[in-house]
């Protein structure tokens, strides 16, 4: 079920047919990177997959443990969840042996919110529950606003939005980029314990940046990585990897605040092939054509009442 | 007798040299947690004969295992030194003396130390019907202990009886064993769990009373956090094996001599916080604490945990961490068709075609009968 | 023409008895629901957030209830008066549907205490679909009420009140449908890759749109044949028929939007690849071939009983094809599996049962049908 870019703008191409004005087919522009917005550079071929940024996610986020099998000892989620907010999955091919090999090899991916560009659950929430913040571009959540209804989870490419099904009282659940540890100054927890810089947080633009210089590395040389925040002044020394030449996140679904490298191609990494925009801004055109300011509702409206009038007078 | 005991002991003393005197202090200091430059000054507290304050060492209701796992610790007479530099003016178990010379000798050292001396208990205190199940010299050792705590500069209860009861007081608890910190209700008591308690921390305890003058950070159980403040999960050397989930499933098992994990067998390593795994047992190398040698930790030094739930209990994980193991990209979760819904809907499907064949005829016959 | 009245007879049945039945065991499921959660008796998951509840009892349930909007559509825009007897039970069948479907969202959505957010300007979000079908079905319910409202007011003078005004709400009636219908299929469009492109399309607005006035006009002849033959009301197969020499045209612009749009997206082989995907599309397009087939000969549309398994038919192709677009068709990807659970059956089946009930009592009890 992959579709392309190609299908995308058939569907946009399509959807335009229900419009009357042309200038639907453009529809609205493709939002833009806000210039401070913040996010994390996520390298698959540093990671080790120790973990610690899950452990550091659960307390900093005061998140519950998880557990799957028959013992309760670890806290092991198999994807996120209600109670995880981010996970390491591992990619495993043939006997495993090779790190970043898609046959025989295994390879790290972390999941969290992508913090989009153009986030698809802020388009599609009914009462606003979910929004972006003007400045660092972090999409949170407000449950007094949160009606519950999961559209978030339908709409979200990435799947990230979770919902607490065993409570009564329950709420949707994602990574925030830890707001609440930026406002006193510190970092995601993610990032501030990862020991390799594989997750490295920092403004989007410099992350940006550092997916070019990585980008153009050669294999098998070492080179120094920032470790915790791009700007923390604190670099590993690592053997570069052989990066696949394409940063996901770049354009995924209209760009995301989190990136990727890596070292085999992101679909085996469980990360969807996605458009350059997202769906919901297609969703969204065909809305805003159709109701926006009311104009052709209300149009409409005053030919139904004619027409109803009409038949009214011709039936007495 | 007390000449002799110090003559057995100045002849001991000979035997250390000042290279593993100085050694000791260093061990000492380090299991404290204090920088190993602590060490001349503690050296300089142990033989400064002015600042040696006086032990008493009262015995309750206990096996002596605490006194035994202090002498057989086997750094170079360390026991004997220690006993010797704090100046034990009474301890039963290491008394010549017995009967009516025990009883005066431990009167003298009271009135004599009033208001300067270290008490050491160990042991639980029966209160039930009145005290009478542990009687020493005719009195009760509630009355003892009562009147002794009132004169203590500090108060110190080694091994787990004394910290909260022990083994005695285990369902049914006749006797009613009762640990010292609930019996002085109100008093500060060092405790110092444990079955029997590593040596160590006792005297690293008295250590750092002698050498700073006040006792060391205590938890709200009265532990030395130096000594309790680690779980001991977090610091096993068979950690790896529970991350990867490498368990030893019965005793002699291949799994159990390979080294794995002994969680499955009851190890009560998660809930239990001591520094057994860092500091070992009697200086005898790696491996020297029970779960080094292959036997499950009974938490020993946890009220509600040793005695009380039984050694092949799985242990409650406390800071649960994830496995080594990893979540796979795609992992199959949800619930598929169950029987009982299917059969519910078929059975709905069912019924509207059956409904609707009816309908459909009657509609029919209906339309042949106009 | 023949005066409307009520029915009469005993309201405690046994098909009423029956339906009363499922409806308490509903109402234990649902008390779990709330004290214990929607996991307790639903099969949701982070996986498929909407279950039958939404696709059947809100999508679909709709769609069935789109009978008033159907008729009105016909009487009024197209000026068909001669369609006036079926308006007033079509209208009933829309109060029942819509007002289920608005229950059925309380039972679903988690935090229905903060339900009336979506009425705060301050909370609103004018990108969202979801906000637009949401106002839109509850300003439905309310004008389909409005509009049933004939039927149980005793006053005169009321009436004459509301005769005067009733023009606003029948076209209220007529645009609010078309707005949220054609959502309920915008809704999906930013489901994006997760619907299978068999139904994702950008048309999917348009789709929806047809497929509710084609369940709608389904849905009339459905009951009206139930309560011909139950009740013994005056025969309106003529009507019915006349009604229906529209479907076929209906049908065959739906299904050449349909097919038109899944072959230039270029997925035309995805259909005969022998899956459950390929398989749905069929079923959910040849049970939509078939009466449209059937309802093309003149003859056929007199028939009562052709006429009925055409109904019949439509309702279950439009069904299909909104639980395709929302359950079945959809993936979300990552090994997530969807199948209702049986207490989440039941509140559905309660749903349905306490709107057969209320079906029993009002045409007993209120006037609504021409009797013969």
């Amino acid at each position: 079920m992959e579709i392309k870019r190609r299908d995308f703008l058939k569907g946009l191409a399509s959807g335009a047919l229900l419009a009357v004005a042309p200038p639907a087919l453009a529809g609205s522009p493709k939002k833009s990177r806000l210039p401070d917005a913040l996010g994390i550079l996520y390298d698959s071929t540093l990671c080790v997959g120790c973990q610690v940024c899950m452990v550091a996610c659960k307390k900093a986020n005061n998140m519950p443990d998880e557990h799957y099998g028959p013992q309760k000892i670890w806290d092991n989620p198999i994807d996120l969840s209600a109670k995880t907010l981010n996970i390491i999955k591992e990619y495993e091919n043939g006997n495993g042996k090779y790190k970043d090999r898609k046959i025989d090899g295994y390879a790290f991916v972390k999941r969290q919110c992508m913090h989009c560009v153009d986030p698809s659950c802020v388009s599609a929430c009914p009462a606003s529950a979910l929004t972006k913040d003007r400045k660092t571009g972090i999409v949170t959540y407000n449950k007094d606003a949160c009606i519950g209804c999961r559209y978030c989870e339908i709409v979200c490419p990435f799947n990230i939005p979770k919902f607490q099904w065993e409570e009564p009282f329950p709420q949707i659940v994602k990574c925030q980029l830890c707001s609440h540890l930026l406002v006193k100054g510190e970092i995601a927890a993610c990032c501030s314990e990862c020991p390799t810089g594989a997750s490295l947080f920092g403004p989007v633009k410099d992350l940006l940046k550092e997916t070019g210089r990585r980008q153009k590395m050669t294999p098998g040389k070492q080179y120094d990585f920032p470790i915790s925040s791009i700007s923390s002044g604190k670099t590993q020394t690592h053997k570069a990897a052989r990066y696949i030449p394409h940063v996901y996140g770049e354009n995924e679904a209209g760009g995301t605040q989190v990136l990727y490298l890596a070292g085999m191609p992101f679909n085996r990494l469980g990360l969807p092939e996605l458009p350059d925009r997202p769906y919901t801004a297609l969703a969204e055109n065909i809305q805003h054509m159709l109701y926006k300011g009311m104009i052709l509702p209300i149009v409409a409206l005053g030919g139904l009442i004619f027409l109803v009038k009409r038949t009214g007078e011709k039936e007495e | 007798m007390k000449k002799q005991n110090h003559f057995t002991l100045d002849e001991k003393l000979s035997d250390i040299s000042r290279r593993d005197f100085m050694k000791f202090c260093g061990i000492m200091a380090v299991s404290m947690g204090l920088p190993i430059g602590v060490a001349p000054q503690i050296a300089a507290a142990i033989t400064n004969p002015k600042r040696r304050p006086p032990v008493i060492w009262l015995h309750g209701q206990e096996c002596t295992g605490c006194t035994e796992s202090l002498l057989w610790t086997s750094h170079p007479s360390i026991a004997n030194l220690i006993l010797e530099l704090i100046s034990l003016d009474y301890h039963e178990t290491l008394e010549v003396g017995a009967g009516h010379q025990a009883e005066a000798a431990f009167n003298n050292a009271v009135t004599e130390n009033a208001g300067k001396f270290i008490l050491v208990i160990e042991g639980s205190v029966p209160v039930k019907d009145g005290g009478i199940y542990c009687k020493i010299g005719g009195r009760p050792f509630t009355d003892i202990v009562k009147e002794t705590a009132a004169k203590a500069a500090a108060i110190v209860a080694i091994g787990s009886c004394a910290s909260w009861g022990g083994v005695q007081s285990s369902e049914p608890n006749p006797t009613g064993a009762t640990g010292i910190p609930e019996f002085l209700k109100g008093t500060t008591v060092v405790t110092i769990p444990g079955c029997p308690p590593n040596a160590y921390n006792f005297l690293s305890t008295i250590l750092h009373f002698l050498t700073f003058g006040k006792l060391p950070d205590l938890d709200e159980k009265g532990r030395p956090k130096f000594a309790y403040g680690r779980l001991i999960h977090e610091n096993c050397e068979r950690r790896p094996h529970f991350d990867a989930g490498r368990f030893a499933e019965e005793f002699g098992d291949e799994g159990h001599r390979k080294g794995y994990c002994l969680f499955k067998l009851g190890c009560k390593g998660p809930m239990t916080y001591a520094n057994c795994p860092s500091i070992l047992f009697n200086e005898v190398g790696s491996g020297a604490w029970p779960v080094g040698t292959g036997h499950p930790c009974f938490g020993c030094v946890e009220e509600g945990i040793g005695f009380t739930i039984p050694q092949f209990t799985q242990a409650d994980v406390e800071n649960v961490t994830p496995a080594a193991a990893h979540a796979p990209i795609r992992a199959e979760r949800g619930a598929g068709v169950s029987k009982g819904s299917a059969a519910l809907l078929g059975g709905i499907a069912g019924a509207a075609i059956g409904a609707g064949a009816v309908i459909a005829k009657r509609l029919g016959d209906a339309d042949k009968g106009e | 023409m023949k005066e409307k009245k009520p029915i009469g007879g005993r309201i405690f049945t046994i098909p009423f008895l029956i339906c009363l039945g499922i409806a308490l065991i509903a109402l234990y499921f649902l008390a779990k629901r709330f004290i214990f959660g929607l996991g307790a008796v639903t099969n949701m998951n982070d996986g498929y957030p909407w279950g039958i509840w939404i696709a059947y009892d809100v999508v679909v349930g709709t769609a069935f209830g789109c009978g008033g909007y159907a008729m009105a559509l016909l009487v009024y825009i197209f000026n068909k008066g001669e369609y006036h007897p079926l308006v007033r039970p079509a209208i009933m069948t829309s109060v029942f549907g819509y007002s289920l479907a608005a229950v059925a969202v309380f039972f679903d959505i988690g935090r229905y205490w903060n339900m009336y957010n979506i009425f705060l300007p301050w909370y609103a979000n004018t990108n969202s679909v979801l906000l637009e079908v949401a106002l839109c079905i509850a300003a439905y319910c309310l004008v389909l009420w409005i509009e049933f409202s004939p039927t149980f007011v005793k006053t005169e003078q009321t009436k004459a009140k509301l005769n005067k005004v009733m023009f606003i709400f029948i076209a209220l009636g007529i645009l609010l449908p078309t707005m949220h219908q054609s959502s309920l299929g915008t809704m999906m469009i930013a489901a994006g890759q997760k619907l299978s492109p068999l139904w994702w399309t950008g048309l999917l607005p348009l789709l929806f749109l047809i497929s509710a006035i084609t369940m709608g006009y389904a849905v009339v002849i459905f009951e009206s044949s139930i309560a011909t033959l139950r009740y013994k009301l005056a025969d309106e197969t003529d009507i019915l028929g006349k009604l229906s020499s529209i479907m076929p045209w209906l049908l065959g612009a739906y299904l050449i939007v349909r097919f038109g749009d899944v072959i230039v997206r270029g997925h035309f082989g995805l259909i005969f690849k022998g899956d459950l995907l390929g398989n749905m599309f069929i079923l959910e397009n040849i049970l939509l071939i078939i009466p449209m087939c059937l309802l093309a000969v003149p003859g056929n549309r007199k028939n009562a009983r052709l006429l009925f398994l055409s109904a019949v038919s439509l309702m279950l192709s439009g069904g299909i094809y909104r639980f395709n677009c929302y359950i079945i068709g959809f993936n979300p990807g990552t090994g997530w599996h969807y199948f209702p659970a049986v207490p989440e059956i039941f509140i559905t089946l309660g749903l349905v049962s306490v709107e057969l009930m209320a079906y029993l009592w009002f045409i007993k009890r209120l006037p609504i049908y021409r009797s013969a």
